[in-house]
């Protein structure tokens, strides 16, 4: 039978009458959890802005028609060479088209889907944007901007303009802000594309499309989807490329094999596009929470050290207590409740601290050319983190404050009663 | 009346530095309302003696016997709540809890205990207190009253759950000679008016012979009771 009132009483009698060491402990856990929920909540802010920066514009699924060579040469369908060698030189690729077969029934197919929340055609021109005498190359993308915006951030990326705008226009154009920028065009101003086969076309400039990433700025733009389909004389059905987005991004991979197999196409899901931005991800959380461990590991000495010396201080009072009916057990839990204490407040201060840091943080500014919707750092304020800290905080005293604790269970009262 | 308290062939060796008998075949038993007192000189094991009676002490052989009940191999939980609820102890070195109150000290082992309301536990210490004539001090702090009062304290602690048996490790040997006589007046006042069986550990040869009952021991061995 254990006595939690008792038990809790005198741990809080010496937690109070040592005001200095606890107060020392419970600072050692406040800033390990404060320094854990500030970094993990810059760390994964920095995280999700990086990879909203580019997972944002990359379809979950993304479907094409890839141009390449005919994997079945007309050779390999004579059946009487099965067992011999052959060798056919200068393979070109097949003559097709670079649209998408059947374009608009698998846009309507998918967007059937219980899975896809939502699927866009788009049309990739390659194109040269005329300025005076330069001609600058790149490309032209025509979209259905209103289902793109939904699906998308491209809102945040129109620096000048609205998305309305080019709804409402039959030849506008977003124009990407590093060619805005190499032809000192603003909004208003006309443009003139020119296609391959050498067809001019003058586009009103509506908004400017920044991305931040300097290469996609400088090459492309943006126009409705039968604008570019006008441009390039082509019929209403010409789409190059789909793009769905997906309820739950983890069955992209599943979504594109199906897809490649059901319509002969190509098809890309994201993992495969952006391995490498997953495993930087990951680094810098592996980071996080190396520090953030460490840091708990240090503060949790600190604990260990500090019962341990209460209970060297309170030899005699444990060993009274212990003669006066108290168990080993209950002298067990009076230190092991002290440890938890510290930790319990210790977290919720930490808790705390780490809160008004990140807030501290996400006020700082951080005006960055290349990320025109940023203008502060960026934190993640997820519930989970909070709940994480908290929990280590306890683990990390309940580990610090054990070994302690069963030291003082086990002290014998009657070698500390004889021994003075 | 029958035995509170029996002890039957205890054994007892220390085994560091070397093996050494520290107690020899002991046997004996203190009936209800007896008084009685060890003697001894210095390392005749009578305080190593004591300790084993208190429980708290369990690497002996032989039994020993509380209220006609085998209390030896007993778990530890067990031996606590022995000692908690029938065991008074009362030390040489008052030992006190110096960071809790006088009163909240006397309550402890009844709060461990848990028979009773916070309010009766109360009410009972300070009763306790008022019977040992030092209710003034119930809201000292206990590190803040003299060796004598102390000694008192620790007393009223060890009746605080009623126990069957007193025990007292040299409970006068820190005590100048008028709070010695005050600390006897007040075991000879429980034995009298409570018929508490009392065992107490002394020097004190005048402290003695007002006992019932002496044990004289030497060398292990009870020599004379």
């Amino acid at each position: 039978m254990i006595n939690w009132k008792v038990i809790l009483e005198i741990a809080k009698t010496h937690l109070v009458t040592k005001k200095k060491s606890t107060i020392t402990a419970t600072l050692g856990v406040t800033f390990g959890i404060g320094a854990y929920i500030t970094l993990v909540s810059f760390m994964t802010g920095l995280n999700e802005m990086l990879d909203d920066l580019v997972l944002n514009q990359t379809p979950h699924v993304h479907i094409y028609n890839e141009i390449k060579p005919s994997e079945k040469q007309p050779i390999t369908l004579i059946e009487n060479l099965d067992e011999a060698f052959n060798v056919v030189h200068s393979i070109k690729p097949k003559q097709g088209q670079r649209k998408i077969h059947n374009a608009l029934p698998i846009l309507n197919y998918l967007r059937n889907d219980e899975n896809v929340r939502g699927a866009t055609p788009q049309l990739q021109a390659q194109i040269f944007y005329l300025s005076g005498s330069i001609e600058l190359g790149g490309n032209l993308v025509g979209v259905d901007i209103m289902e793109e915006v939904r699906l998308s951030n491209i809102r945040d990326n129109i620096v000048e303009g609205t998305p309305e705008a080019l709804k409402n226009s039959e030849n506008g154009i977003l124009l990407g802000a590093g060619l805005a920028k190499k032809m000192s065009l603003s909004v208003d101003d006309r443009v003139q594309v020119s296609t391959a086969e050498g067809n001019i076309f003058p586009l009103k400039i509506v908004g400017i499309y920044q991305s931040g990433i300097a290469e996609i700025d400088n090459i492309q733009s943006f126009a409705k989807l039968k604008t570019v389909q006008r441009v390039l004389g082509e019929a209403e059905n010409y789409v190059t490329d789909i793009n769905i987005k997906l309820f739950q991004i983890n069955e992209a991979e599943q979504m594109a094999n199906r897809l490649e197999k059901q319509f002969d196409i190509e098809a890309i899901d994201i993992n495969e596009a952006n391995a490498q931005f997953e495993t930087g991800s990951n680094i810098r959380n592996l980071i996080t929470y190396a520090v953030s461990v460490t840091l708990l590991i240090v503060a949790g000495f600190g604990i260990y050290n500090i019962l341990n010396m209460l209970i060297y201080e309170k030899m005699k009072d444990i060993a009274i207590l212990k003669a006066t009916g108290f168990s080993g057990r209950d002298v067990k839990y009076i230190f092991m409740s002290q440890a938890i204490i510290i930790g319990f407040i210790g977290g919720v201060l930490g808790l705390c601290i780490g809160f008004l840091l990140s807030k501290l943080i996400d006020g700082a500014p951080f005006e960055t050319e290349a990320l025109p919707t940023i203008t502060t750092y960026p934190v993640n304020y997820k519930l989970g983190y909070y709940m994480i800290g908290f929990f280590f905080a306890l683990l990390s005293t309940i580990i610090a404050g054990y070994l302690p604790s069963r030291k003082a269970g086990r002290i014998d009262p009657v070698q500390i009663i004889r021994g003075t | 009346m029958g035995l509170i308290l029996e002890a039957k062939n205890i054994n007892k060796h220390f085994y560091k530095p070397k093996d050494f008998q520290v107690l020899k075949d002991i046997s004996f038993g203190i009936e209800a309302g007896e008084f009685v007192s060890i003697m001894g000189k210095s390392g005749s094991g009578k305080s190593t003696l004591l300790y084993i009676l208190s429980t708290m002490d369990t690497d002996y052989s032989g039994s020993l016997f509380l209220n006609g009940g085998l209390v030896t191999g007993k778990e530890h939980q067990e031996l606590s709540r022995i000692r908690n609820k029938s065991i008074g102890f009362v030390f040489q070195f008052h030992y006190l809890l110096s960071e809790f109150s006088v009163l909240e000290n006397v309550m402890l082992p009844a709060k461990k205990l848990a028979e009773k309301s916070y309010d009766e536990i109360e009410h009972d210490a300070l009763e306790k207190l008022n019977m040992l004539h030092i209710e003034h001090l119930a809201t000292k702090k206990a590190s803040r009253i003299s060796g004598g009062e102390k000694q008192r304290v620790a007393i009223a602690r060890a009746l605080i759950n009623n126990p069957t048996i007193l025990m007292g490790d040299e409970p006068t040997g820190n005590l100048d000679s008028f709070n010695a006589e005050n600390v006897f007046q007040i075991f000879k006042q429980l034995k009298e008016e409570q018929a508490l069986s009392l065992l107490v550990v002394t020097h004190d040869g005048d402290f003695a012979k007002r006992t019932d009952r002496i044990i004289q021991m030497e060398d292990g061995r009870i020599v004379h009771q």
